[in-house]
């Protein structure tokens, strides 16, 4: 069956809303064009625009219409064309948005999805007054630069191609070709964009003198160029997107299954304090994992400054054979400082321990005056056993050891089950390290 | 599946997935980001998409996009995020779009402290964007109900076309616990409403004003239109007072008319209790353990724990209301949604909070006796 090509993607409605002399209408005109040249399903169109006089074309059109926030039409485009890359989206801004949605501009051009991005640039704000842009010429008379705009344009064009657009035309509402350039840009498998120079009859050129010789002299004063200014093909970033991410594959669940008995009776809290680098949250880990194939309910979290690399490294964590309601930790019962970083962080608190709690250090720590029970730890000689990068984990071996909470078995299987068979085997050197540690009772 | 120990934020990432979401745009902030790395691992194998954008308006910018072309969407952030996602908030309720914002609440104002937790964003939720229009705001209090919430999110935010906030919080997001996913009880998947086969179409039709209007996704055989600006059923710009008053109407009726209906919460009244504490989120998991002591000791204690906490589930807090004398609400911020609970108290019961803004979370014997609970 054949189809009656389309003589216009407008809709039959009352005449366009804007000013005698706007340049507006020509562009949707030149743009309606370029559509019938297309041919395209109009239910596969989208035209996106944002505020401004330009935002109010999107209803003229018979295809889907997306009319958002100011400066952010490239922001729903994005989704739209992401979530359904067969549809054409095309979408309608003012200079007032790429001031801004300046940051939207240069990451579409950057990110390289295949939009068109028409700018309807007309050299201020139309729609609130007549207000400078940021594509306002050096001296351009506005509502709100009453000597003269001071500050100098942006070449849109230049600095959506710095960013990496593939595709760049400047061009002007007099320009005979402007529906071909339209239909090209459309066509074009990656970002589009077409800077198109135009009159605001309503506030612009009453304060200045503008019209097709004032547009040329504005191109030499600024530097700027006209006509396609870039055309190369680049990677569309939906087509990357959807070829890259065949290779991600989503991370196995780790699944615990009870193995162990506890013979824990209460909620205790074990809090770790260590340094950046030490695999304080690993060895954390380790014995939540412990506790949970105990048959025990575990909570953990960590604490570590912002540069994660250095600094402390703090971990809590709740073994307890009931469910768990509150998760923080007021009165630890096993305290383990394993750095000078992690006692620095945790000097307050050590100092409020209740007798109930244990504290682990070495005499390599100065630790402050506190009413925990104060079990030696010898620190260098762990490291030394276990290796640097498991002092951790021997530390909690040897609480494991001091405290019996949990089978010292149950360490070993969540070494041995849960990680990298490399990684485990320095683990269970340290585990037996740990568990070998302390021979002397608590000293009160 | 069996039991894993996972902290909050992958709960919501595969709550998510679970619920058939298919897009997710965000950008990183502490304490959100794991949800973004998790949906940058979980989407793409199941043909779903997710990204960083460059900043937070673009990502929920994407994801309105991304919903109104028919893919369930997520975006998470924390409240600096909020604060930017605002507007585009106003006009996912303008476009009656489906979407699911986690905001994993941290301390503020401002950057405050990025990787301490808070309640601070509760009225902000309710009252993030010009207008006041309402929206549906869940809270989890562990990491099995992130699960849940999160899933139970999407379900809300397709059958009622409406942003849906789960509202997190670093102590939930960033603590792992012990879960088992497929032993959690969820309702089967919902999706947006569908027009009749042949039936004319306009984005926003209804004839009651609660009407959840049927809605055709772009790109599905109907050229459809959403804006930011006042329109009318179609989708076209409008001045006319009728008009927005009906829209306007409508955008609040579909939601207010529900608050009963969707409301989630466990209720644990005592009869002849003359306290009650209200809670949510991770307070409520000491709000539990003070109850519980009081209880041990002897006395009379009811509880409301709400999962849902926008809209305002009124009938059930009246009714929990009913016959006490105190109403204490435990909340990690200054006073916020004691003011929901003030405003529904029956004459004479006196409304007070346990209030705590330092990042620490609110202990069980604070609740206690600064609640005079025993």
């Amino acid at each position: 069956m054949s189809v009656a090509p389309l003589e216009s993607y407008m809709r039959k409605t009352d005449a366009l809303p804007f000013c005698p002399g706007c340049g507006h209408e020509r562009v949707l005109k030149d743009l309606d064009k370029a559509l019938v040249r297309l041919q395209l399903d109009p239910k596969q169109v989208v035209i996106v625009t944002d505020i401004g006089c330009i935002g109010l074309s999107d209803q003229y059109f018979a295809t889907n219409g997306f009319h958002g926030l100011h400066g952010r039409s490239l922001t729903y485009a994005t989704g739209i064309k992401l979530a359904r890359p067969e549809l054409t989206v095309i979408v309608l801004m003012g200079d007032g948005g790429c001031g801004i949605g300046g940051a939207h501009l240069l990451n579409a051009a950057r990110r390289n999805l295949d939009l068109t991005l028409i700018v309807a640039n007309n050299f201020n704000y139309g729609m609130t007054g007549g207000q400078h842009s940021v594509t306002t010429p050096l001296g351009g008379r506005t509502a709100t630069t009453p000597g003269g705009n001071a500050e100098g344009p942006i070449d849109l064009c230049a600095a959506a191609a710095a960013a990496g657009a593939s595709w760049a035309y400047r061009g002007m509402t007099h320009d005979a070709d402007l529906a071909e350039r339209i239909e090209q840009a459309i066509r074009h498998p990656g970002f589009a964009l077409l800077d198109v120079w135009e009159l605001c009859t309503a506030y612009y050129t009453p304060r200045n003198e503008m019209n097709k010789r004032e547009f040329m002299n504005l191109l030499t004063s600024s530097g700027m160029r006209s006509g396609l200014l870039v055309e190369k093909r680049g990677a569309e970033f939906g087509a990357s997107y959807r070829e890259w991410s065949k290779s991600v594959t989503p991370p196995q669940p780790i699944l615990l299954k009870q193995m162990f008995a506890s013979s824990l009776d209460r909620q205790i809290g074990i809090v770790i304090a260590g340094s950046a680098g030490q695999k304080v949250k690993s060895a954390a880990t380790m014995l939540a994992r412990a506790g949970v194939i105990s048959g025990l309910d575990a909570t953990q979290k960590d604490d570590y400054p912002i540069t994660v690399m250095t600094g402390h490294s703090l971990s809590e964590i709740n073994l307890s054979p009931t469910p768990i309601e509150y998760t923080a930790i007021d009165d630890p019962d096993y305290f383990v400082v394993i750095s000078e970083e992690g006692l620095k962080k945790t000097k307050k608190w050590i100092g409020r321990l209740s007798e109930a709690c244990v504290l682990y250090g070495d005499e390599s720590l100065s630790i402050p005056g506190t009413r925990a029970r104060v079990r030696r730890l010898p620190l260098a000689k762990l490291s030394k056993e276990a290796g640097k990068l498991s002092l951790s984990t021997a530390a909690v071996a040897a609480i494991v050891a001091d405290g019996k909470f949990i089978e010292p078995q149950a360490l070993e299987q969540s070494v041995t089950s849960f990680q990298s068979p490399k990684v485990a085997q320095a683990n269970l050197k340290a585990i037996r390290a740990g568990l070998a540690a302390l021979g002397q009772p608590a000293s009160a | 599946m069996g039991l894993e120990f996972i902290e909050g934020n992958e709960a919501i990432a595969r709550a998510a997935v679970k619920a058939g979401c298919r897009f997710f745009a965000g950008y990183p902030i502490t304490p959100a980001s794991t949800i973004l790395g998790n949906m940058l691992e979980l989407l793409p194998p199941v043909g779903g998409i997710a990204v960083q954008a460059e900043d937070e308006i673009a990502a929920i910018g994407f994801c309105i996009g991304a919903s109104m072309a028919g893919r369930k969407a997520m975006t998470a952030t924390s409240g600096p995020g909020i604060s930017l996602y605002s507007e585009n908030i106003g006009l996912a309720i303008m476009g009656e779009t489906p979407l699911v914002i986690v905001d994993v609440q941290r301390q503020g104002p401002a950057t405050g402290s990025a990787t301490k937790g808070a309640d601070g964003d509760i009225q902000f939720a309710r009252w993030v964007t010009s207008g006041g229009l309402p929206i549906i705001a869940l809270c989890p209090a562990t990491v099995a109900e992130a699960y849940e919430l999160t899933y139970r999110a999407f379900n809300l935010a397709e059958t009622y076309r409406t942003p849906v906030f789960v509202m997190s919080n670093k102590e939930v997001s960033m603590t792992c616990e012990v879960v088992d996913l497929d032993s959690i009880e969820l309702p089967p998947v919902a999706n947006r409403p569908r027009p009749l086969e042949g039936a004319d179409y306009s984005p926003h039709q209804f004839r009651r004003l609660e009407e959840v209007p049927p809605v055709v996704d772009i790109g599905d055989g109907h050229a459809t239109r959403y804006t930011t600006s006042t329109h009318n059923k179609a989708g076209y710009l409008t001045a006319d007072p009728e008009v927005i008053e009906e829209m306007v109407e409508h955008y609040a009726a579909k939601i207010e008319s529900v608050a009963d209906e969707i409301a989630l919460y466990r209720e644990d009244l005592q009869e002849g209790a003359e306290t009650l504490v209200v809670s949510y989120g991770v307070t409520s998991r000491a709000a539990n353990v003070a109850v519980h002591h009081a209880r041990a000791k002897g006395r009379c204690v009811s509880s409301l724990v709400l999962q849902t906490l926008y809209p305002v589930p009124q009938r059930i807090l009246r009714r929990a209301m009913q016959g006490v004398r105190r109403v204490v609400v435990p909340e990690m911020n200054l006073g916020q949604y004691r003011y929901e609970i003030e405003r529904l108290a029956p004459p004479g019961v006196v409304v007070s909070g346990v209030n705590r803004m330092d990042t620490t979370l609110i202990a069980p014997a604070e609740i206690e006796h600064r609640g005079q609970l025993s």
